[in-house]
Parts: structure tokens; sequence; C-alpha cells
């Protein structure tokens, strides 16, 4: 049985410590009603794809930190070379795949990898040390503490039930405040 | 001229941390100096947009990175270019290796990249100057931190 992506999103919020979390796509929407620190960023207006990125350096910048990024499995197919690039940086990124086999956003429909990419096995080759896949809510329960510590990059593969009629989210905050805040909680 | 030398030490002078990039030919030959030199860090990406985007997230934690790339990336990355600059509104700069140029101009070659590549910058509002061979690392480092100062984008076209 598929995570439900609240629950799932509950247990990451139950186990980021300080960390920056970064959200995309659909997850912007949801992580608000769990966390509202200066660490949480919302990437939203996003260039969809590039969470991982902007995580990657957010983590290159503050390495004593980690930063945890959100991303779905359609956002995850349209950058599969950031699984590459992060294998080739010795950095605390934390990347979550919330894989529901759908562009959510959009209203729903499958994705070219839904029901036959192995995100873990693709983040293996890669070259990505530390994998994790969780199928089921009580297996993330247990694991995401492991998951989440020690030294990066880790990828967690989470199957997650999809929802239908969603609508593109709203950021909880303008893009310039969000940056404003971020930026002095690290300083 | 611009070499690896040169530009390296047109960084540090500009306080630019972090190089990311995708190397083209021209751009290609100042990895030595680049990896060489101890205060630079070179990252290493597969996709331009990814570069841009990486450049952000160090730009968000108040590092000073420059992305290199090639103009056939600049074309594939414009959503992230779009996104760090118009959305994101952060200082990104950038050294991107005009393929053809020289050969373009002399009405030798077809290669399309020296038609589009100025035009694509234009339409995304980024202010940039075009290297040839006359210039020097002053010119960078004028370049990168006028672009600094004005809290705006900036690229720099390299004729090649």
């Amino acid at each position: 049985m598929a995570i439900e992506p609240r629950k799932a999103l509950e247990i990451l919020a139950q186990n980021r410590g300080q960390r920056i979390l970064i959200t995309t796509m659909a997850s912007v929407g949801m992580w608000p009603e769990l966390s509202n620190t200066p660490l949480d960023f919302a990437y939203m207006p996003s260039a969809m794809g590039h969470g991982p990125g902007l995580g990657l350096g957010l983590a290159l910048a503050h390495p004593e930190r980690g930063v945890i990024v959100i991303n779905g499995d359609g956002s995850m197919l349209m950058n599969l070379g950031s699984l590459v690039t992060l294998a080739n940086h010795s950095a605390n990124v934390y990347l979550v795949i919330m894989d529901n086999g759908l562009y959510e956003v959009t209203g729903g429909q499958v994705t070219a990898g839904t029901g036959h990419t192995d995100f873990a096995g693709l983040a293996l080759s890669a070259g990505i040390k530390r994998v994790y896949r969780f199928d089921e809510e009580e297996n993330w329960r247990a694991g995401a503490a492991e998951a989440l510590s020690g030294p990066g990059p880790v990828v967690i593969w989470l199957r997650i039930r999809g929802r239908l009629g969603q609508k593109t989210p709203t950021p909880p905050r303008p893009m310039a405040e969000q940056i404003e805040r971020l930026r002095q909680a690290l300083a | 001229m611009l070499d690896g030398p040169a530009v390296v030490t047109a960084l540090k002078e500009c306080g630019i941390t972090h190089v990311v990039w995708i190397p083209d030919s021209e751009i290609g030959t100042w990895e030595p100096a680049l990896v060489g030199e101890g205060s630079l860090s070179l990252i290493r990406v597969c996709r331009e947009g990814e570069a841009i985007t990486v450049a952000a997230g160090l730009l968000l934690g108040a590092k000073r990175p420059i992305v290199m790339i090639q103009c056939t990336g600049l074309f594939e990355a414009g959503d992230a270019l779009r996104n760090v600059v118009h959305d994101l509104k952060l200082p990104l700069f950038l050294i991107i290796g005009l393929r053809s140029y020289y050969a373009h101009q002399e009405g030798k070659g077809r290669d399309t990249c020296p038609i589009y590549a100025e035009p694509i910058l234009k339409a995304w509002q980024i202010r940039h100057s075009l290297f040839d061979r006359r210039n020097t690392s002053r010119d960078l480092v004028t370049a990168y931190l006028e672009a600094q100062a004005e809290k705006r984008a900036g690229a720099i076209l390299l004729a090649e």
C-alpha cells in the first residue's frame, strides 16, 4: 500500500532536524501545514526539475547545515542527470522523491516512467551510495531517522498515493520574502 | 585574450568562490588553472540549466559563483535562466562560449549559434558584453563588478 502523501510529509517533518527544506510542486501546498520556519523554502515559482540543483548549491554553501529537497517523480524525470551531479559531490543533500506516478498539479496525467522506473536503481547507478526505498507508511516511519541522518548525498524514494483534482499550489509567501528569511536564518 | 591563468586572476579579484561549469573547447582550456587555484571550487554538473540552479543555491547561501557554459547550453537552459534571474531575482553571472563566432564573421561557417545567442540573451533581458581576442581579464573584472554593484544578472559572450 503506497503512503498517503500528507503522512509521508508528517514523518519527514518529524525527522528533518535543523536542515533547510526545499519543497517543489505539490509539496509546496502541503508543507506549510506542517512547518513554518525560515529554513522552509517553497521553490515556487520554479524551473521544474531543478530543485536538486538549488539544494546542492545551498548545501555547498552551508555544508554543516544539510538540505532536504522534496521532488516529485515528474520533476525527477526532467533532470535525471542531477543524480549524477549529486553523486559527484560530498554534500549533505537529502533528495526525497515523492513518486505517485502522476503529474499531479496538471490534472493527474501519468508520466513516462509510471509503473516501470526504478528511482532507487537510477540513484545507485548514478553513484549515490545511500539510497532508500519506502513503499509503506510504517516502513517510512521506522526508517526515516536513519535515512535522514549521516552524510549525504542521500536519495529516499517514497511510493505515495496519487491525488486527483489538485490545483497548482500557492507558495506561503512571496519569493523575495522567502529569500530574505532564509538568508537571515543562515547568516 | 583570456587564458586560464588570466581568468583565475580575474575571478580571484572578483571574490568568486565557485565556478559551476560544463566547458566547451575554449573554456575547457582553463581547467588546469581553475583546478589549480585553491580558493576556487570547480563544480561539474550534467546540464546547463542545472549549472544555473546550482549557482542560484550558492547565491542564496551568500557565496559568489560564476557559471561557464557554451551557448548551446544557454539555449537549453532558458527556463532555469528565466526562473533564477526574473523570479528569484538573483545576480547570476555567466561566461558563455559563442561557438563559431569568428567563422561566422568571415562568412565561412554554417553554425547557427552566432545568429541566435545574442538575441536569446536580449530576449531574457540579460545585459551582456561580447568579448573577442582584444578583451582582457581587466574587462572581465569590470563586467562582473558592475553587474554585482547593480545587483543584476550579467553575462559575457566569449567569441570563439
